[in-house]
């Protein structure tokens, strides 16, 4: 507690500013009735950070918040609290249109859910075109034209004259995000937020998307931050991992490292339970029947402590902060600070 | 298998209860050429194509394909809950002896719940959100006879506890539980009647990892304590692949492959199947650059002649465009594919086959 | 006071795949709705296949025709006083005429057009200004959906009649554009709630996230992105609005608020009241125009089914169709 605290890997190495970072980054919802006020929080003092040409991956269960940061991030909500920086400069100050437009267009989403994120009402080239007339004012109309093409050519989507021409229902799910992706390419984007952008796609079909993820980053020079729930996508694509549980950070770092030797309980037990035909299953966790809480007016303490075998004392009174146990690694857990092993799934 | 240093046993070696005395040996169930049609405007859609399996009593067959394959539509065939515009159009469905195609709804109603009961995709679109856990369960107690108030409270208890549920709960409404829990009521009102056979629609797919696990590792406890048979359809190979005992691949409307759980996953023989396995990035393995399969599945309203995963097969050869395989019984395991015609192994994926390429 | 905004998050992780009828290999489904900027062509086959709609719109067709072009169809004239008084029908007076020596022929023809000014004029202005306010208010939220809510509501409370016959005796005879405007101010708070409640539904639709991401204006949305995917909403609340509008404005017109010197549907069934044409034997006086006011709004409403039943499938009627063996579909060849 004395020990001035530095923000886990915030400033890199060779002290430049990350692409993305937040700080301390909190959104909390007013529910209940008049009478009795509740306050349910989504995102409570999250610091992570996204570098450039790299792919981060966020992964939760449902209700841990990964959502929300998303719509913070492309500023869908308002932050209750703290900040968050794009190429340093606080995205809260981008006010006017122009500045709007500037870092819509520098950090586009993508859609979890193929069917409800086109117009259904449109020919598909119509999000695109309206992405490139907003974003790349500066292009005529032949070449807002031709750059919708090369980009549809570049997610995969061929012809792509042809595909321009299509309405939404004559695509596939796997076609219809690849355009999500294609509207966001098309405003030369430093990030982009991919919102469990295959969940809802068939497995066979989930493969090329994540290849194509791949492919942006490598080729297109693209970060992603690339919010999840599959843990088993996360590591195909991701550099890095971090993993929420209950609108806080559990646990973070590079993803071989994390999956390997997970040093968070939580992490543990997801590891454990994610489905995996190539290995016999283990039943340790056969006990374990919670589910993630809603986090509403919460005491100070470990939110999963209720879950965890190896809760201590502290565990219920003290909140843990996100600290680094290592190069790249940070984790929010009084027992993996205290330096024991952590061996609780 | 690996040795795992911490408690580990495979729940689908354990042997199934035996099943309730009132049936005494044989398949539970028999699907035989079983086919569905929607019937649409324009449209004849061949959802489902003779499609044939049975079911030994307590054995967990789990139903796997990707959306549009028919599985879902299989499902409610069996269950006779389908409605305009589907259609069996031709197929019998033996329960216990019993054809349930055709039968009239008050002879349905006499064996739905007792003997076979259904788990639904999403609790929360099957649970009536205004009435509370225990009221469900009376009314579904009440509709199949049983008045004595003792009785309904007795066994909705009863039943809320071997889904692990606290009975406290009888009180609550759907909303007040959380994801998990509303699941297993579902299983437990399933369950009220100890019916011989549970069919499954994706029940976990709403749910997170961990409930996901638990949930399944609880459906195995339940089938051996009562005995029950389980059909599970869902979209996800890997999380069945610990639990069920045999499975079965659907694509474009037909059985594609189908035999013994652990045996797919060691040897797929279907080149869809193998595809499939090839599909899931794996947590602990090898990282491997992956190519899924690529394609889209057929038009069912206008299939391809011949095999319907032809256009989209690395194994294809001339014939397989023209011919339909049929299912070719290979070690115990049936697989629809020319590559394994005559019931002969001509090589396992991976190897070179008899079969000339394109 | 506080608002509850779900946070937003994915549905059910897993669920894969869209509706059940539509598999991923693009099966063109026969997808409920109408929408945007193909809905004319959609509309015009919807209607040549659905038998109701068929009918009405005919019945609407040869309405309009007969509103345009009274000239051609009728000789004589509506208005003029000097055919002789009672006569039954005859071969130069089709329908025979009025105790004031007018032609009734001439009358129902010419009398239709007010009518159908009436019937589109309330139709689109109602259509209109409710999917102005709904769909703001839905789409803005907050104070302005409290607000424009409010005002709504208040119009919705005070019923229509009562209010519209107040208004028309204060005005002292209303004529057409009048009793558009008064009937147009009492209808559009329905359907403005109508629209509000859909375009709500469509509110946390990602199509709109994206939009809006994507840096569109908010005015934008409302009109480019949400409007057009309602538009088969939108047609039933003008179908509605206007068959409403031709009865609001016979029923008027019949207790005298109208304007007496226009030849209109309801002004004549008020003249023939008057003069009891009734007792006096004069049947066609009253019950032709009284026909055709039924005859309108069934066509209006005839049409209004069979929109609902192009936008929802579930109500269309069961064509069970066996599957021969020349149709079914098989694998062979």
């Amino acid at each position: 507690m004395t020990e001035p605290w530095a923000p886990p890997e915030q400033v890199l190495a060779d002290g430049t500013e990350p692409l993305l970072r937040t700080e301390k980054l909190t959104r909390h919802f007013k529910i209940g009735s008049a009478l009795s006020q509740k306050t349910l929080h989504a995102v409570d003092e999250v610091d992570l950070s996204v570098g450039s040409r790299q792919i981060v991956a966020l992964a939760g269960e449902s209700g841990s918040g990964k959502s929300t940061i998303a719509r913070l991030l492309a500023k869908i909500y308002k932050p209750t609290s703290g900040e968050v920086y794009f190429e340093g400069r606080p995205i809260s100050s981008f006010r006017s249109r122009k500045d709007r437009l500037w870092y819509s267009g520098l950090a586009p989403m993508v859609f979890q859910d193929p069917f409800a994120s086109i117009n259904p009402v449109f020919r598909v080239s119509h999000g695109m075109l309206r992405s490139l007339k907003l974003h790349r004012p500066e292009l005529s109309k032949q070449d807002q034209l031709a750059e919708a093409e090369r980009v549809f050519d570049v997610v995969g989507l061929t012809p792509p004259a042809d595909v321009l021409l299509r309405y939404p229902h004559e695509l596939s799910g796997g076609q219809r995000q690849r355009v999500g992706f294609a509207q966001a390419l098309a405003m030369r984007p430093k990030l982009i937020l991919a919102d469990e952008p295959v969940s809802m796609l068939d497995v066979s079909i989930r493969i090329g998307l994540l290849n194509l993820m791949v492919k942006l980053r490598d080729e297109e020079g693209v970060s992603i931050l690339y919010i999840t729930h599959d843990l088993a996508s996360a590591r195909y694509v991701a550099d890095r991992l971090i993993v929420m549980y209950a609108a806080q950070i559990a646990e973070a770092g590079p993803i071989e490292e994390v999956m390997s030797s997970p040093r968070h309980p939580y992490t543990q037990l997801l590891l454990s339970a994610a489905p995996d035909p190539r290995a016999p299953l283990g039943v340790g966790a056969e006990t374990d029947r919670g589910e993630p809480p809603k986090v509403i007016d919460p005491t100070p303490g470990c939110r999963f402590r209720w879950r965890c075998p190896l809760a201590m004392e502290t565990c219920h009174t003290v909140t843990p902060v996100l600290k680094p146990i290592g190069v790249g690694r940070d984790v929010a857990c009084h027992v993996a600070q205290s330096g024991a092993e952590v061996k609780a799934f | 298998m690996r040795a795992v240093p911490r408690v580990s046993r495979t729940l689908a070696d354990d042997q199934p209860a035996a099943a309730r005395s009132s049936w005494d040996g044989g398949p539970i169930l028999e699907v035989r050429d079983l086919t569905v049609e929607y019937i649409l405007e324009n449209d004849v859609v061949l959802a489902v194509e003779k499609v044939s399996f049975d079911l030994a009593p307590g054995e967990f067959l789990a139903i796997v394909g990707e959306s549009g394959c028919g599985k879902s539509t299989l499902l409610f065939g069996i269950a006779q809950l389908l409605f305009p515009p589907a259609e069996i159009v031709a197929g019998s469905v033996n329960f216990k002896g019993r054809n349930l195609v055709g039968l009239t709804d008050s002879h349905l109603t006499a064996i739905r719940w007792r003997d076979l009961s259904v788990v639904m995709q999403s609790a929360m679109n099957a649970l009536n959100p205004v009435k509370s856990i225990g009221a469900q369960f009376k009314d579904a107690m009440r509709a199949h006879g049983v008045t004595s108030e003792h009785e309904i409270a007795a066994r909705s208890a009863q039943v809320l506890q071997m889904v692990g549920i606290d009975p406290i709960h009888l009180k609550s409404y759907p909303h007040q539980l959380s994801g998990g829990m509303r699941q297993r009521s579902m299983i437990a009102m399933a369950l009220l009647f100890t019916p011989d056979l549970v069919i499954m629609d994706e029940p976990t797919s709403a749910l997170d990892v961990v409930a996901q696990r638990s949930l399944m590792v609880q459906i195995k406890e339940l089938q051996r304590d009562i005995g029950f048979a389980v059909i599970f359809v869902t979209h996800d190979m890997s999380l069945v692949s610990h639990f069920s005992d045999r499975l079965m691949v659907m694509y474009a409307g037909q059985v594609s492959e189908v035999g013994a759980t652990q045996q797919l996953f060691d040897t797929p023989l279907h080149p869809y199947t193998a595809g499939l396995m090839e599909a899931f990035p794996s947590i602990r393995g090898p990282k491997v650059a992956l190519s899924g399969i690529p394609g889209n599945p057929p038009n069912l309203a206008s299939p391809p002649p011949g095999c319907r995963f032809a256009p989209r097969c690395p194994k294809v050869f001339d014939r397989c465009r023209t011919e339909p395989p049929e299912l070719y019984q290979v070690d115990g395991t049936l697989v629809r594919c020319l590559l394994f015609e005559g019931g002969a192994a001509p090589g396992l994926p991976g190897r070179d086959t008899a079969g000339s390429a394109a | 006071m506080a608002t509850i905004e779900a946070p937003g998050g994915p549905g059910a992780p897993g669920q894969v795949g869209g509706p059940a009828l539509v598999p991923v290999g693009g099966l063109p489904a026969p997808r409920g709705g109408i929408s945007g900027a193909r809905s004319l062509r959609r509309m015009a086959r919807a209607i040549t296949a659905n038998r109701k709609a068929t009918v009405g719109m005919m019945l609407l067709v040869v309405f309009c025709f007969v509103a345009l072009f009274p000239g051609l169809l009728a000789h004589d004239s509506p208005t003029a006083e000097i055919y002789g008084r009672s006569l039954g029908p005859s071969a130069q007076h089709l329908l025979g005429t009025t105790a004031f020596e007018q032609d009734i022929f001439a009358q129902v023809i010419y009398g239709a057009r007010p009518v159908l000014l009436i019937a589109f004029g309330v139709g689109i202005g109602a259509t209109f200004i409710a999917m102005l306010i709904g769909v703001a208010a839905a789409y803005l939220g907050g104070v302005w959906d409290g607000v424009l809510n409010l005002v709504t509501d208040v119009l919705l409370v005070i019923p229509a009649f009562p209010l519209l016959i107040v208004i028309g005796s204060y005005l002292h005879g209303a004529t057409t554009g009048v009793m558009i405007a008064v009937i147009t101010f009492v209808s559009w708070s329905y359907t403005a709630r109508q629209l509000r409640s859909q375009a709500l539904s469509l509110r946390r639709r990602e199509f709109l996230e994206a939009a809006r991401v994507r840096g569109e204006r908010s005015l934008y949305i409302i009109l480019v992105e949400i409007i057009p995917t309602m538009t088969s909403l939108l047609v039933a609340s003008f179908l509605t609005n206007a068959l409403y509008a031709v009865l609001f404005s016979s029923s008027l017109q019949f207790i005298g608020l109208g304007d007496p010197s226009t030849v209109s549907w309801g002004t004549m069934l008020y003249w023939a009241e008057n003069a009891e044409a009734f007792q006096s034997g004069q049947v066609l006086w009253i019950v032709v125009p009284g026909l055709c006011i039924v005859a309108l709004g069934a066509a209006f409403a005839l049409l209004n089914y069979a929109f609902d039943e192009i936008g929802n499938p579930a109500l269309r009627p069961m064509r069970r169709r066996r599957a021969s063996g020349a149709t079914r579909v098989t694998n062979a060849g």
